[in-house]
This record gives C-alpha cells, structure tokens and sequence, in this order.
C-alpha cells in the first residue's frame, strides 16, 4: 500500500469523481446524448485514452477487477501501462480474462467473449461527435442533435455508396440509441456494432480530449444506420484465424516478413489464448499451446 | 390561385442598435407570385430576406405564413424545430454565394439529396434517382453526379444550389441576389431557367436583387427599399416605366444603356 500513499485512491481528488459520476450518470439517463465535463489533466498525453481512464477512475472501487485492452490486446503498450497505472494508484486486482473483469477499459474493440449483467465497458473515444467531418460547428450538431435532425449523417452513407458502391465506413459507424440520438460507437470496427445491442453490460465512453462522455446503459437499442436497400452488414472474413481456428470473429493482419508474408489472427488476444489452451488449432499455429511458451524463460 | 395570401408581413422592423436595418413593410404575398426587392446596397434588402425567412428575428412586427393545412402560423412564435422544419421542406433558400448553400465537400447527388434524407427518404435508388431527375432539371450532365461543387463552375453551383433546394416541392422560395457574379451568358441562361421552374412548380419567391432587369424579367411585383424603408411598390412594369417616387426614378435613370 506504500504506492498508493502519496496519491489519491485511483489518482483523481473525490470532488473531481464526483463531477464525472454526475456526468455518467447524466449520460446514463440520456442513453447517446454527449454530456460536457471538466475533463482534468492526466499523466499521459491526449489521444491516450485520458477520457477512458478518467471514467475509470471514477468508478473504479477496491474490489474491482480490472482488464484493459488496446485493439483488443492485452498486451500493447497502451493497455500494459493503463493496467500497470490502476494497479499503482488504485492497488486493484487486473485480468486480462474478459469473463472475470467487472470493468473492462477498452480501445477500439468489444471483446469477443459475451459480457455479462453487472460489467462496466469503459471506451477512450477520440472525436465523440458522429457529425463532427460533416458539420464542423459544434453550436450547429448540438442543435442537430437537439432537433433530431439526422439527415446529413445519410448524406455520408449516401457519399459511400456513390464511390464505393456500398456502405464503405467500416469503424467508427454511426448508430442510433434508443430511437434518438445519433452516436459515435468510438472507432471500433462497425463489427462490434451489434455487440452494443441490447448488451447486458453498462457500456460508457470517456472523451478527455473533447470533454465529453456518454453512455449506454444496459439492454439499450443501439442500431447501426443504414438504407433501406443498402442494409447494414458487419465485415466478414474468408479464413479463420491462423492460430486458433476461430471463426466468425474480428481478425487482424498480422506482417510475418519483408516478403508479403502475413497472417490473419484474432484481434482479441484473451479470446485467442483460451481458444489455444482449449486445443483449437490454426495452421500456422505453434506445436505448444501459446500461453505456455510464454512462461518458458527466453533462451 | 386560393383567395388567401402564402405570407402575410406587417410592420416588420429590424434595428441594430440605433441603426435601422429595415422598418415597417408591410405586405402580402400570394402563391405562385414572384416579388423582388430591389435598391441599392445597404438598403435593408438583405436584412428584409433574412427577417423573413426566419434567419434573423425581427425587432418588431408579425410575419405569418399559410401553412399546407391552410393554417396560418405566425413565423416568429413557432419553435426552432418547427421553422427549421419548414426552412427544409416548405421553403428554400438561395444563396448569392453558392459556398453558402452547398455543402462543398460533398457530391452534388447527396447535396441534392440530403433534404430528401432529411425528411427520412431512406432508399438510396430513389435518392438518386430523385438527384438525377434533378439534375437534369437544371441542366447538368448525369455524369457530374459524384463530383464536388468545388469541381464546377459558378454557374452550375448555382443551379446546383435551386436544384436542392426544389428538390422537396418547396412553396416559397427566397433567393438573395441569385444572379450576382455571373457574367451575362451564364445569367440570362439562370434567369431562363428560374422563370421556367418558378411557372411550372407555381412557386412563390421573393427575390432580392440590385439588377433591374432581374428583377423585370423573374417577377410580377416588386418594392423599391431605401434607407431600410419602402419608398414605392407595385406591378414590375408600372414601377419599371412609370416610376413615381423620386428615388426609384433615380433607380431606374441610373442603369446603363448599351
């Protein structure tokens, strides 16, 4: 506990997590809408994932346990050192297991493992305003989004369609929450949209940089947009992932050499290593199981 | 015709401070007609345009509006939704600076469409389908459809510009000197246009110009503004060939004859 001493428990002052938890739970109420706050300054830059950590922060108790992931690893930069920050000025448990977190901080991705009732899944959200590129006066979305008017957010679906011949946004796809307003899901690949649906997990997005944050409260209509003859549809992959075989999830490419080599692998690393540890075999994957060649000390 | 007037303005003043942008007009107008407001610059035309199409709120005076349900409806007690509402649907504005009216960034298919996506068309055949209709209405090639604005010309960006703004079947257009920057041509292909869409839709416009012989060739009735007050107002013909009050006989003394 002698970390902890010189700061407050989770870093912030309780009069600036009071402010934040009043605006969570603003934003909770109003599922979608964007609630200003007095984003503080953290110890690392903007663009980080100040805004995730502040929401963090706020809720985070004792008893949490915490996991932390960047593009859906547990183990890039970003995330190690949110994970290792929590556990100096906050002396919480962490996870890199999705099943046994109770607050999940993530960049980018909704893991793949199903949440559950009673998780809180943080999001660092660059740019919360869905029609920031279209509409760059932000006197004018506040009073889009107030007067529900929507029409211009079609205007980049209709823009995608016209030079790509289909609905080519494939992160950061705009949904609608609860029948009214528009939101920024955060650019996770539109693949996790339908995660957001009606998800029993508490999803809420910190913005530090732009000072907002909003929410999505659990079993909340989130609907991607889409016409009515260019339906919305998530990416699909025509290998499975070369470690662990597994289908029907989010891959990444992975460079293997300077020679066009490369494989596809799934983003989530914790969804990966079970798969592995369960005997699922991929073709370029290793004759022991992955989590435990790590343990092996390096030669 | 109905024997009701679209719009209904009386004593419609606006200040800024001490200064007058435009005092006490007062006037009706009916479907289909086109009226111009003419004079010279910082006459409170513009200002007049603005307070009108709710742009701007008035110091003092009432304009009411018919609405389709035959309703009238005082424009300055409506929420914001509502005018905004109507600002897309009902009505259209065309701007001197096309920049003004277009999304410049966009293809000229979703420029013209984004009213249409706007009032929730969510089928993107008929979307474009729509702009193409449109597009062709005011004479641009089919295949300009996925280029920006910034791409063509000041002409075309202005007939851009009516076509979306026609493109929801609007009843009352404003347009704030429609023909200003374009060299002759180009303007009396626009004002052939204007005329044969304003007949055809039975459109109501009231248009606000400096140009005489815009304002001759497009409209059936015109007020002379000076100061920010109407100095004389009537049929286009009568004011043009007989003008009465001394200002508009300067006006009118005043254009160059080739």
């Amino acid at each position: 506990m002698t970390d902890i001493a010189t700061y407050n428990f989770a870093y912030l002052d309780e009069q600036t997590k009071r402010m934040i938890r009043r605006a969570i739970l603003k934003g909770i109420a109003v599922p979608g809408y964007q609630v200003p706050f007095a984003s503080r300054e953290m110890p690392m830059p903007y663009g980080w994932g100040t805004g995730g950590v502040q929401v963090t922060a706020s809720i985070i108790g004792p008893e949490d346990v915490l996991k932390v992931i960047d593009q859906g690893a547990d183990d890039t930069t970003n995330a190690v050192s949110i994970r290792a920050f929590f556990k100096k000025v906050a002396n919480v448990a962490v996870t890199t297991e999705t099943a046994k977190a109770t607050i999940i901080q993530t960049r980018h991705r909704i893991p793949e493992h199903p949440l559950s009732a009673g998780q809180v899944l943080v999001y660092q959200v660059p740019i919360p305003e869905p029609l920031r590129f279209l509409e760059p006066r932000e006197t004018e979305t506040r009073k889009m989004h107030a007067l529900e008017e929507y029409g211009l957010m079609h205007v980049k679906l209709y823009e995608d369609i016209a030079r790509h011949g289909r609905i080519a946004t494939s992160y950061a796809y705009p949904v609608k929450v609860e029948g009214r307003y528009v939101m920024d899901p955060s650019p996770t690949p539109k693949f996790d949209n339908p995660k957001m649906h009606r998800s029993p997990a508490l999803q809420l997005f910190g913005a530090g940089r732009e000072k907002r944050i909003y929410a999505v409260p659990p079993f909340t209509e989130v609907v991607s947009l889409d016409f009515e003859d260019h339906p919305f549809e998530v990416q699909t992959f025509d290998q499975p992932c070369a470690l662990c075989a597994a289908e029907n999830v989010y891959l990444d490419e992975v460079i293997l050499d300077d020679h066009g080599g490369h494989m596809f692998v799934c983003s989530d690393t914790d969804h990966c290593e079970k798969r592995c540890e369960q005997g699922h075999r991929g073709h370029l994957a290793p004759e022991t199981p992955l989590a435990l060649e790590r343990t092996e000390p390096a030669q | 015709m109905t024997d009701e007037p679209l719009l209904r303005v009386s004593a419609l003043s606006k200040f800024y401070g001490s200064r007058v942008g435009c005092e006490n007009v007062t006037f009706d107008l009916w479907p289909g007609e086109v009226l111009a407001v003419v004079g010279e610059s910082g006459s409170g035309k513009t200002t007049l345009l603005n307070c009108l199409s709710t742009r701007l709120l008035p110091s003092s005076g009432t304009a009411s509006y018919r609405m389709r349900d035959s309703q009238f409806r005082e424009l300055y007690r409506m929420s914001e939704a509502e005018r905004r509402f109507l600002m897309r649907t009902d009505w259209g504005f065309v701007h001197q600076n096309p920049a003004d009216g277009l999304r410049m960034t966009v293809s000229a298919g979703a420029n013209v469409g984004e009213r249409l996506m706007a009032v929730g068309d969510r089928h993107y055949g008929k979307i474009r389908a729509t702009a193409v209709d449109w597009l062709s209405r005011v004479e641009i090639d089919e295949d300009r459809i996925d280029d920006e604005p910034r791409a063509f010309s000041g002409g075309m960006r202005q007939r851009l510009q009516i076509a979306r703004n026609l493109v929801t079947g609007p009843r009352l257009v404003f347009m704030d000197e429609p023909t200003g920057g374009l060299d002759v041509s180009v303007q009396a292909r626009l004002l052939d246009l204007l005329r044969g869409l304003v007949t055809d839709l039975g459109l109501a416009a009231i248009v606000v110009t400096h140009d005489l012989a815009v304002a001759r060739l497009l409209s059936q009735r015109m007020m002379v503004m000076k100061d920010g007050r109407v100095v004389e107002s009537g049929l286009t013909d009568r004011v043009l060939d007989d003008p009465r009050a001394p200002y508009t006989q300067l006006l009118v003394s005043s254009i160059l004859q080739v």
